[in-house]
């Protein structure tokens, strides 16, 4: 068994003198998540600032549904997408398990209520202040829905950043779709758990080390996105 | 654009000019179950600008918003030039709101955002936005971020965007409260210059001072009603109502 010194050290090495292995792992977590998080805003966005904008009945309890969706566990999402894409699943035709598409839907499940629910609070306030301006104007309704999305991007990408840290750290919900299989569906989250308990330290912690970067990038980015956006439009 | 002269000297000429501008009978608000205004009826005419003016809570800014088409009356309905005010009649008219409303984006954007409003081509957006902004004086801080500019020139620029869209009618509510003397003067030049291009001015003011340096009639509001309608000179002299009498010596209206 290594001791954690040693361990350390290989981890090091690892991280510093470019292992393929451990940066085709990183590579396919960025871009599993990466596109489960562009999917999202596809998807999450205009739904968010539709929701609003428009005032229809039923609108309450759909935002507190999507609200609700934020906190989702990512083992259950894991479980209901796994039983989706399962042979026998409605979804089974599509053979998508255990491939990163999976993981994508997973993530996607994941994230998406989380875009939504940010944007369609970030929208919903800036419209409170801009209604009364856009219509005089004569920007009516869905037409305003661009102008406050672009007016509210430093919040939005606030949402986004905050979306992209969940899918980048979960681990339940690729675990059961992806399967953890070497060279396929192995990303960082999942190599760390299974790594860990094999043993494997340095893989794991250089795994880890990286994941705590990115986590931390993130954070700083969001830090100063609102720095950045209270600079330009301190009231 | 509009010739006062013109519907003065002859009143038949035309139909529409004997509607007024802005006009409605039997206006009313009321929301629930409060009447907020109540106006069995009002004209406002082409010409120079005219004043709003009341006690906090009279009613003006509803007033403003009405006559604009961003509130619907529970009775009675608004008409433009003889015609009932729908989108296409709305679009000709403009307002600066009581708190002014700036875009997160650049000046000059914000004044862009306007002409696109309203149809102006993309090419000739720009060009027109800095002519517009040279006019107040605001072209060195175009390229700015516009929630970073003074109070004073945040309220410049929502009177700048107000009129790129070309107004036929142009509503300011309360547009200098809170500012210094020079800023005052500024908007003031920016809406008289308005005025003189024939761009009926309709604004709300508690300062007497400038509703004297750029008002043709005041109309007064107490309590959601209009209690007079007077030419400028007079209402300073001597209103006719006891409640605008009150007001300008100063009294509490409730
Ligand atoms: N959206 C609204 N909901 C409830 N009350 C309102 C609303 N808008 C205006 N009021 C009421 O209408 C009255 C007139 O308001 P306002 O037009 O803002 O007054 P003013 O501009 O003359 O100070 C006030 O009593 C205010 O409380
Ligand atoms: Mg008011």
């Amino acid at each position: 068994m290594n001791n954690f010194a040693e361990s350390f050290s290989v981890s090091l090495r690892l991280v510093f003198l470019g292992d393929a292995e451990l940066w085709a792992i990183v590579l396919l977590s960025l871009q599993v998540s990466l596109t489960a998080v562009i999917l999202a805003c596809l998807i999450g966005m205009p739904f968010g600032a539709m929701l609003a904008v428009t005032r229809f009945p039923g609108r309450r309890p759909l935002v507190v549904t999507v609200n609700a969706l934020m906190g989702l566990p990512p083992v259950v999402v894991g479980l209901l997408v796994y039983l989706m894409l399962s042979n026998s699943g409605p979804l089974g035709v599509l053979q998508l398990l255990y491939t990163p598409s999976a993981m994508i839907i997973a993530q996607l499940i994941l994230v998406a209520p989380i875009i939504a629910a940010l944007t369609r609070q970030t929208v919903e306030s800036l419209n409170e202040e801009y209604a009364d301006q856009l219509r005089s104007l004569g920007v009516t309704h869905l037409r305003s829905v661009p102008t406050l999305l672009w007016d509210g991007r430093f919040s939005l990408a606030t949402a986004v950043l905050a979306g992209f840290g969940r899918a980048i750290a979960e681990v339940g919900a690729v675990m059961i779709v992806g399967g953890n299989i070497n060279h396929v569906t192995r990303v960082m989250t999942t190599t760390i758990a299974l790594e860990t308990s094999k043993g494997n330290l340095a893989l794991a912690l250089a795994l880890g080390a990286i994941l705590i970067l990115i986590a931390l990038a993130v954070n700083a980015a969001v830090t100063l996105l609102d720095a950045v956006s209270r600079q330009v439009s301190y009231v | 654009m509009f010739d006062r002269t013109m519907s003065t000297l002859h009143p038949e000429h035309s139909i529409r000019a004997s509607h007024g501008l802005l006009s409605a009978s039997d206006l009313t608000v009321t929301l629930d179950g409060k009447t907020l205004l109540d106006i069995p009826s009002i004209r406002i005419d082409a010409g120079g600008p005219t004043i709003v003016m009341g006690p906090n809570g009279a009613g003006k800014s509803l007033l403003l918003r009405l006559l604009h088409g961003l509130v619907l009356p529970s009775r009675g309905s608004i008409f433009m030039q003889g015609d009932p005010l729908d989108a296409k009649r709305r679009r000709r008219q403009a307002m600066v709101f009581q708190s002014p409303v700036i875009l997160r984006r650049s000046v000059r954007a914000n004044v862009e955002f306007a002409l696109a409003a309203h149809g102006v081509p993309r090419a000739r957006r720009r060009s027109e936005a800095i002519r517009l902004l040279t006019v107040a004086g605001l072209q060195d801080k175009a390229r700015q971020s516009a929630p970073s500019l003074s109070g004073g020139e945040r309220q410049k620029l929502t009177v700048v965007r107000a009129l790129a869209t070309r107004p036929e009618v142009l509503f300011l509510d309360e547009p200098t409260s809170n500012l210094d003397p020079a800023s005052v003067m500024a908007i003031e030049n920016l809406i008289m210059n308005a005025s003189a291009e024939g761009t009926k001015i309709v604004l709300v003011t508690h300062d007497i001072g400038q509703a004297g340096r750029l008002g043709e009639d005041v109309l007064f509001l107490h309590q959601g009603r209009i209690t007079e309608q007077t030419p400028l000179q007079a209402f300073t002299v001597s209103p006719k109502s006891q409640e605008a009498a009150a007001y300008l010596s100063g009294e509490l209206l409730i």
